[in-house]
């Protein structure tokens, strides 16, 4: 086929078109995927029982504010990378400061106690349902993220995987941490954060496959 | 792909072409055409890739173009935007044809610089497999009007139409295409 034919196709019945709106699929699929997540662990394990002290609201509080901290930074980052020619390679190395902030805050805490007592803040007691849960509640976030994505037109495939995957991690680790009843710095930092990268990773390498345009 | 310099005028075109206006996008795409060309060949010459690859990429990158403009952000530059897509199909077709890159024979090296730079070189994308994919009536009045040149009213008369149904059934027959397009283009080499 001969390239003019192509152009004389493509500029018939020229349509205007909407240049602002391509942020809007990705909020939803944020909005519907937290949801989904949360009622997914309502769902399977369901809320922390146990009495609530004022501690646990803390604990929850900090873990939530690491969670969506990174939400908002990889949002941010998947709004540029779903146009062309944007990379976001400023905005890229905020996505490491929750981690930075947690791992010190992790690191203090176990300076401020006996190693003795290190065994129990870094393991809690229910580190192996960390490990599931929070990729099992990534899955909706992840799958309507990747939706959103396919609508724009992402050029760095195993990037915009990766901070797809780890936004859906951060909004899976969120709904866990209304389950999760280990409250310590530690903790947060080695097992929230490894399963978030974990996902990343996963969508890293996935996003090649599934963002394919 | 050295735009630098057009930038303002392509960004025009292409600003006009987002409100509908069917001949600055027609202009836009023309002159994309010309710069994606150069870029493809001058990258493909590396992989001693001839003209047809080139054509290929330049005709998938058109449809990309034309497909994806609602991801051009206005407050940006235009230029690191096509060139985005132009190197995002090329690594994307780098990917796909990975297994067959090493079998090439090097005596093609000089064919690409010894090519004419005009769009008479066609791609491989065949037209008359993605016709198939519309519907009888609309592959006829397209068959008429778009490739055997005929007027709408000549058209209207072969196909015992109104005039104003043939008008529609091209456009509807072009979106059809353009759409198939598209599809042949991603799938095209898996």
């Amino acid at each position: 086929m001969k390239t003019d034919q192509l152009i004389d196709m493509l500029s018939t019945n020229v349509e205007p078109v909407k240049t602002g709106q391509v942020w809007k699929p990705l909020i939803w699929a944020l909005a519907i995927g937290g949801v989904a997540s949360f009622c997914v662990m309502l769902a399977t394990v369901g809320l922390r029982t146990e009495a609530a002290g004022v501690s646990h609201l803390g604990f929850l509080a900090l873990k939530v504010l690491f969670m969506l901290s990174l939400v908002g930074v990889g949002t941010a980052l998947l709004i540029k990378l779903i146009r062309p020619g944007q990379d976001g390679r400023k905005l890229f190395t905020f996505i490491f400061l929750p981690f930075l902030a947690a791992g010190l805050a992790g690191i203090v805490a176990l300076a401020l106690e006996p190693s003795a007592a290190w065994h129990p803040m870094i393991l809690g007691t229910q580190w192996v349902t960390c490990l599931y849960c929070i990729p099992v509640f990534a899955i909706a976030p992840f799958a309507l993220l990747i939706w959103a994505l396919r609508k724009g037109a992402p050029t760095n495939l195993q990037r915009t995987g990766a901070i797809a995957g780890l936004v859906a991690g951060a909004l899976g680790a969120t709904a866990y941490a209304f389950h999760c009843s280990d409250d310590s710095l530690p903790f947060i930092a080695i097992w929230y954060g490894a399963m978030v990268l974990l996902c990343a990773w996963i969508g890293a390498r996935l996003g090649p496959r599934l963002l394919r345009w | 792909m050295d735009v630098r310099s057009t930038e303002p005028e392509l960004r025009a075109l292409m600003m006009a072409g987002l409100d509908g206006d069917a001949a600055a996008h027609k202009a836009l795409l023309e002159r994309l055409s010309n710069q994606l060309r150069a870029y493809f060949k001058a990258q493909l010459g590396r992989f001693n890739r001839g003209p047809v690859e080139a054509e290929d990429l330049v005709q998938e990158a058109l449809i990309a173009i034309h497909t994806r403009r609602h991801t051009y952000d206005p407050s940006q530059l235009f230029t690191p935007w096509v060139y985005g897509i132009a190197r995002y199909k090329f690594v994307d077709y780098l990917r796909r044809t990975k297994a067959s890159i090493n079998d090439l024979p090097i005596e093609d090296a000089g064919e690409v610089t010894a090519q004419d730079d005009r769009a008479h070189v066609e791609s491989s994308l065949d037209l008359e497999k993605l016709m198939a994919g519309l519907s009888p009536r609309v592959r006829q009045v397209i068959q008429y009007v778009k490739l055997d040149g005929l007027s709408v009213s000549e058209a209207a008369v072969r196909c015992g139409m109104s005039e104003s149904n043939v008008k529609v059934s091209v456009h509807r027959g072009l979106k059809a295409l353009a759409l198939q397009i598209g599809k042949e283009g991603a799938d095209h080499e898996d």
